[in-house]
C-alpha cells in the first residue's frame, strides 16, 4: 500500500516539475504571439505608445483594411498554389530519392547522395542571378512553373536527407514481406514505406510548405508582374522604405501565420499517428 | 480505407495544381495601340501616390504608367541586378547603391544619358530642378569614375539629414525649446542633464553604419574643411592626421557626456524614429523622410529642427542633402521617349507638389519649395551647406567607409581609442589602395 | 561500374526510376547555378559590368590570410554553433521526451513549441527588441524589481552581452525544428520495445538508457547537423536585431557574404568565394558528423 501511494506522488511529483517547465516554455513561446496579434488591434499612435496586451481599443477593422489595401486574395491565391505544387512536388520526388538512397543498391548510390547533402551545406551567394538568366532561357522567368520548380529544388536536399535518415530507422519485415507477395519496387515504396514514414513525412510537409510560404526574395527577383506575386508581397505594402504601418503589419503577418498554423495542427496529428499506423500494419 | 483515398487523391491534386501554376494568368502583353511605360522602383510606401499620378498622366495623355514597386531595397537591388545580367530592364527604374554602382551601370549601357532632354531650350529641365538634386546623378570631366560626363537619372526628390530635438523634453531639461544647442560644447553640456533627468539623448540608426559615418563627415567638413577631405580621400592626406583623430575623439566626448541613448551602436533607424516620436528621446540624428514617420506614430510630437552641433568656426557646419531617389531610363527601351516624356512630366511643378504632399517629402523642383509644410520646409533650409559624396567626383574605398563606421561603434563602446580607430581606419586604406594599384 | 549480369543490370536501371527526378531537377537548378558561382568565385566582378576580371585564387587568398572581419565572424558564428548545439538541442531533447509521456495537455504544448518557427523574423526581432532593450526592456524592469538592478544592461549593445543575447535568441526560434524531429524520432520507437523491457523488469532509466538512447541516435546526428546548418546559415533575425553590431560583436558569414554582394561593396565574385569556404566548412563538418555516426551505426549493426 505504502509503495503505491509513494509511486502516485512520486508521479504527481515528477509531472507537476515536467508541466512547469513546458509552461515555461510555452510562455515564451506565446508572448511574441500574443505581442503580435495585441499590435494588429492597435493603431500606428498607440503601437508603441501604449505597451499593454490589452488594449483599450479593439480595431478588428485592422484586418479588413489589411485584406484590402495589401491586397491579400490575389496573393493569397498564388502563394496556396505554389506552396501545394512545391510541397506535393517535393514531397514526391524527395521521398522516392531517399528511399532508393535508403534501400535500393545501384552504382552511384553513395556519391550521390553526398552530393545532395553537401548542396544543402553550400550557401550559394547570388545564386539568384544564375537562376534568372537559367529561367529566362528556359522561357520559365515570369511563369508560376518556374518558381515552382526553383522552390521543389530548394527543398529537395534537406528533405531528401531527413527522409533518409528516418527510412534508415524503418525496420525492413514489412518490406520484405510485400516483396515475397510479388509487389514491385514502386509498390512498396508507395504502400508500405511512405505509411510508416508519416511522422517524418509530416516533419517534411510543415517544413517545407513554411520555407515556400514565406519565400520572397527569389519570387521578387523572377517575377516582373505583381498578378504574379506570393504572399509577402502583400506585407512589403506596409513595411515601406521609411514608413512602416505596424498594426496593418501585424495584422496581415497575423493572416499569414494563420494557415500555416492551421497545417500544422493538421500535420501534428500525423506525428502521433505513425505508431498505430505500424500498430496496424504490424 | 480513408487514407488511401486521400493519398489516390493527392496524385491528380498535384497535376492540377501544376497546371493551375502553368496556365495562372501571364502579365498582360503590352496592348499594340498604346504605349505602356514599365517603372520600377523599391518605395512601396508611396504606392498610392505613384499610382494617382500614374492614373493623371493616363487621364492628360492617353499612355499609361505601371509602377511596380519591390521591396525591400535589398531584394529590390538584386532585382535590378539580376535584371540587368538577363537585358529585362523596364523602361524606368531606380538604382539603389554608391555612385561606383551607377557608374557600372552607365558603363554597361543600360542608362540613357539625359543630357540631351535636360539641355534643350536652354537647360529649361535642369534648371527647374534644385542644382544639389541634379548633380547627383552626373558625371563630370576628370572624376574617377570614367564615365561619359553627363546626366544620367531625373532626381524625383530630395532629402537632407539632420538632427530634430524633442522641444518639449528640452524645456524639461531647462533649456529653451526655440534654442536648441548650437555649439558642440552646448550640445555636450546637455548630456549630463539628461543623465541626471534619466532620459534618453540622442538616438539615430548607427546599427546601420552609413549613418555613423554621415555625421562623422558632417563633423569633418566642420574642423577641416572639404577640400582637407576630399584630399583624404584621394589619399593624400592620412586618417591619422590629428584633425581626423580630432573627428574620431568627439564620439568619445559624446558618449562621456551622455548625450547618446544607451544601444544607440545597434539602433536600426526604424527602432530611433520610434523612440524618439513617443518622446523617450531628447535628440535624433536623421533624413528628412522622417516628418511623415513621426507625423504617422505620434500627430502631436512637438519637435524643432536643428544643424549638427558647431566644433570650429574655421568651416561651415555640413549637411547631408541631394536626390532622394531618382529614376534612370534604360537606353535599350523601345519607349525612351515616352519614358523621358513621362518624367518631364513628372517632374513638373504641379506633379511635385502632388508628391511633395502626399509622401511629405522635400520636392526635387525648385519652384515647390514655397507650399511644403513648415517642419519638412526646415529641413530644406541652408541648402548650400547640403554636400552627399555622390557630388564629389571621388569615392571612398567602401572597406575604409565600414572600418570607419565600425571603429566609431567601437569607440562608442570604449573598446577602442579615436587614435586606435584613426589607425584601423588608415591600414584599412592603405591596403585597398595597394590592392587597386595591382 | 555497371553490373554485367542483365537480371541486376534491370534491377539497377529500375532504381534509377527512384532517383532520376530528384537528379534531374537537381542537376539542372543547382548544378548549373552552383557551377556558375563557383566559376565566379575566380573573378572580381561588381555583378553590373559585363567585364570580369580573372583573378584565380586572389579571392580565396584574400579571406584566408586578410580577411580578419570574415575570420571574426566564423568565430561568432562557431560560438552560436556551440550553443545551439548544446542549449538548443538538449531543450529540445527534453521537451520531446516530456511530450511523448502520457501527460496531460501534450498536444496543446505541441503546437505552442512550434510558434517561434512559424513567427515572421520581423515579430520576433521587434519584441525581442522590445523585451531586451536597455532602457525600456521588459528584461530589465523584470531583473530590477526581482532586486538583481545592478544586472540591468542594454543586452544587445552591451559587447559583453550581444553574441551570447543573439543566439539565445536564435536557439529560442530554433529549437521547434528540433523538438518536431525528436519528436517523429520517439513516436517512431515501437511501443512493444518498452512494454517488452518493462516486463523484463527494466525501470524508466534503463528503459530510456538502452532504448530511447541508441534508437534516437541518429535523429540526433540529423538535428545536430541540422543544427549547424542553421546557425551558419540563419543570419535574418541577427539583422534585425544587431546587424552585426555592436562593431564585429555578433557579424556572422552569411551577413558578411551579402555585405559583400551588395552595394556599397559590390564584390559579386568575392561573395562567391566566401559563400564556398563557408560551403567547405560546413561539408567537411558534417561529412565528420555523419562519418562518425555510420561507423557507430555500422558496429552497432554488427553487434546484433
Amino acid at each position: 500500500m505504502r509503495t503505491r501511494w509513494f509511486y502516485k506522488i512520486q508521479r504527481i511529483g515528477i509531472d507537476t516539475l515536467i508541466h512547469l517547465f513546458l509552461i515555461a516554455v510555452s510562455a515564451s513561446c506565446i508572448l511574441p504571439l500574443g505581442w503580435m496579434v495585441s499590435s494588429s488591434l492597435k493603431t500606428q499612435e498607440t503601437v508603441f505608445a501604449d505597451m499593454s496586451f490589452l488594449p483599450r481599443e479593439l480595431h478588428f477593422a485592422n484586418y479588413i483594411l489589411a485584406w484590402q489595401e495589401g491586397g491579400f486574395g490575389r496573393y493569397f491565391l498564388n502563394s496556396i498554389v505554389y506552396t501545394v505544387s512545391a510541397v506535393i512536388g517535393i514531397v514526391v520526388v524527395a521521398s522516392l530519392a531517399a528511399y532508393a538512397f535508403s534501400r535500393l543498391r545501384f552504382p552511384g548510390r553513395k556519391i550521390l547522395f553526398v552530393m545532395f547533402v553537401a548542396a544543402m551545406m553550400i550557401p550559394l551567394p547570388g545564386s539568384f542571378v544564375a537562376l534568372y538568366v537559367l529561367l529566362n532561357k528556359l522561357h520559365l522567368r515570369n511563369t508560376a512553373l518556374g518558381y515552382i520548380l526553383c522552390m521543389i529544388s530548394v527543398g529537395l536536399s534537406m528533405s531528401i536527407f531527413l527522409l533518409k535518415t528516418f527510412f534508415d530507422k524503418l525496420p525492413r519485415e514489412l518490406e520484405d514481406a510485400a516483396r515475397i507477395d510479388g509487389a514491385s519496387k514502386l509498390g512498396i515504396w508507395w504502400h508500405v514505406a511512405m505509411p510508416l514514414a508519416r511522422p517524418v513525412l509530416a516533419v517534411v510537409v510543415v517544413f517545407n510548405a513554411l520555407n515556400v510560404w514565406n519565400e520572397y526574395v527569389l519570387a521578387l527577383i523572377i517575377f516582373d508582374s505583381k498578378a504574379l506575386m506570393p504572399l509577402q508581397r502583400a506585407l512589403m505594402v506596409f513595411r515601406g522604405e521609411y514608413l512602416t504601418n505596424y498594426p496593418l503589419l501585424m495584422a496581415g503577418l497575423t493572416i499569414t501565420a494563420l494557415p500555416i498554423i492551421l497545417l500544422y495542427l493538421l500535420m501534428q496529428k500525423y506525428i502521433v499517428k505513425g505508431v498505430t499506423a505500424q500498430a496496424t500494419f504490424g | 480505407m480513408r487514407n488511401t483515398c486521400l493519398r489516390r487523391m493527392a496524385v491528380p491534386f498535384a497535376l492540377v495544381c501544376l497546371c493551375l501554376a502553368g496556365c495562372s494568368p501571364q502579365p498582360s502583353v503590352p496592348s499594340k495601340t498604346r504605349t505602356r511605360v514599365i517603372v520600377w522602383h523599391w518605395m512601396t510606401d508611396r504606392q498610392a501616390a505613384f499610382d494617382e499620378l500614374s492614373k493623371r498622366y493616363e487621364q492628360a495623355t492617353g499612355i499609361k504608367v505601371v509602377f511596380e514597386l519591390f521591396a525591400p531595397s535589398e531584394a529590390y537591388s538584386s532585382k535590378v541586378r539580376a535584371a540587368a545580367q538577363g537585358v529585362n530592364l523596364p523602361d524606368v527604374f531606380g538604382i539603389l547603391g554608391e555612385k561606383r554602382d551607377l557608374a557600372s551601370f552607365v558603363k554597361a549601357g543600360h542608362i540613357l544619358p539625359l543630357n540631351h532632354y535636360m539641355n534643350e531650350n536652354n537647360g529649361a529641365w535642369k534648371g527647374s530642378f534644385l542644382s544639389k538634386a541634379v548633380a547627383m546623378n552626373e558625371f563630370s570631366d576628370g572624376d574617377a569614375y570614367g564615365v561619359e560626363p553627363g546626366i544620367y537619372g531625373v532626381p524625383i526628390d530630395m532629402m537632407t539629414i539632420r538632427m530634430v530635438y524633442n522641444k518639449d523634453l528640452l524645456k524639461e531639461l531647462g533649456g529653451d525649446p526655440e534654442q536648441p544647442p548650437q555649439s558642440f560644447e552646448e550640445f555636450l553640456s546637455i548630456g549630463n542633464k539628461i543623465k541626471e533627468a534619466g532620459m534618453q539623448g540622442l538616438v539615430s540608426g548607427w546599427g546601420e553604419v552609413w549613418l555613423v559615418n554621415c555625421l562623422a563627415y558632417n563633423l569633418a567638413f566642420n574642423i577641416m574643411g572639404q577640400d582637407k577631405v576630399l584630399a583624404t580621400i584621394r589619399g593624400e592626406v592620412p586618417y591619422t592626421d590629428e584633425d581626423w583623430i580630432k573627428v574620431f575623439s568627439l564620439f568619445k566626448e559624446m558618449q562621456d557626456s551622455g548625450v547618446l541613448a544607451d544601444g544607440i551602436v545597434t539602433m536600426i533607424n526604424k527602432n530611433a524614429e520610434q523612440l524618439f516620436a513617443n518622446g523617450k528621446a531628447v535628440f535624433a540624428f536623421n533624413g528628412s523622410w522622417c516628418v511623415n514617420v513621426y507625423k504617422g506614430m505620434n500627430p502631436g510630437l512637438n519637435y524643432g529642427v536643428m544643424l549638427p552641433p558647431q566644433v570650429s568656426d574655421k568651416y561651415p557646419v555640413s549637411i547631408w542633402g541631394g536626390a532622394g531617389s531618382s529614376f534612370m531610363v534604360n537606353a535599350r527601351s523601345k519607349n525612351k521617349e515616352a519614358a523621358v516624356a513621362f518624367l518631364k512630366w513628372l517632374t513638373t511643378k504641379e506633379q511635385q507638389a502632388y508628391l511633395s504632399a502626399a509622401t511629405m517629402s522635400l520636392p526635387a523642383n525648385k519652384d515647390c519649395l514655397t507650399g511644403i509644410p513648415d517642419v519638412l520646409a526646415r529641413f530644406a533650409r541652408d541648402l548650400e551647406l547640403a554636400t552627399h559624396s555622390y557630388t564629389w567626383g571621388i569615392s571612398e574605398y567602401p572597406q575604409v567607409i565600414e572600418a570607419m563606421g565600425k571603429g566609431i561603434q567601437s569607440i562608442i563602446i570604449r573598446e577602442m581609442t579615436p587614435g586606435q580607430v584613426a589607425s584601423e581606419v588608415q591600414k584599412a586604406k592603405e591596403r585597398q589602395t595597394a590592392r587597386h594599384a595591382q | 561500374m555497371i553490373p554485367l549480369c542483365p537480371m541486376k543490370l534491370k534491377s539497377s536501371l529500375e532504381n534509377y526510376v527512384f532517383i532520376l527526378p530528384a537528379a534531374l531537377i537537381f542537376v539542372i537548378f543547382y548544378l548549373i547555378p552552383f557551377t556558375w558561382v563557383f566559376h565566379l568565385g575566380l573573378y572580381e566582378w561588381d555583378g553590373i559590368s559585363p567585364t570580369r576580371v580573372f583573378v584565380g585564387l586572389a579571392n580565396f587568398k584574400e579571406i584566408l590570410f586578410e580577411d580578419r572581419i570574415w575570420w571574426a565572424s566564423m568565430r561568432n558564428a562557431g560560438y552560436i554553433t556551440f550553443i545551439a548545439l548544446t542549449l538548443q538541442n538538449a531543450l529540445a531533447f527534453m521537451l520531446a521526451l516530456a511530450c511523448d509521456r502520457q501527460i496531460r495537455l501534450k498536444n496543446f504544448y505541441r503546437v505552442l513549441f512550434f510558434i517561434p518557427p512559424v513567427l515572421s523574423e520581423v515579430v520576433v526581432g521587434l519584441v525581442w527588441q522590445w523585451i531586451l532593450d536597455g532602457n525600456y526592456g521588459l528584461l530589465n524592469s523584470w531583473l530590477t524589481s526581482a532586486g538583481f538592478g545592478s544586472l540591468a544592461r542594454s543586452w544587445l549593445s552591451d559587447p559583453a552581452t550581444a553574441l551570447t543575447t543573439v543566439a539565445i535568441v536564435h536557439c529560442w526560434k530554433g529549437f521547434g525544428w528540433g523538438f518536431l524531429l525528436f519528436l517523429a524520432g520517439l513516436q517512431m520507437i515501437p511501443r512493444e520495445l518498452y512494454e517488452a523491457a518493462r516486463a523484463d523488469g527494466a525501470n524508466g532509466w534503463s528503459c530510456f538508457k538502452h532504448i530511447t538512447l541508441p534508437l534516437m541516435m541518429p535523429v540526433a546526428v540529423l538535428v545536430a547537423v541540422l543544427t549547424i546548418l542553421g546557425t551558419m546559415t540563419g543570419f535574418i533575425m541577427i539583422h534585425a536585431m544587431t546587424n552585426g553590431g555592436p562593431a564585429y560583436h555578433t557579424q556572422v558569414p552569411v551577413l558578411r557574404i551579402l555585405a559583400s554582394m551588395m552595394p556599397p561593396f559590390s564584390r559579386f565574385g568575392y561573395a562567391c568565394s566566401q559563400g564556398i569556404s563557408v560551403g567547405f566548412v560546413l561539408v567537411a563538418l558534417s561529412f565528420i558528423q555523419y562519418r562518425f555516426f555510420l561507423l557507430r551505426r555500422d558496429s552497432a549493426q554488427e553487434d546484433t
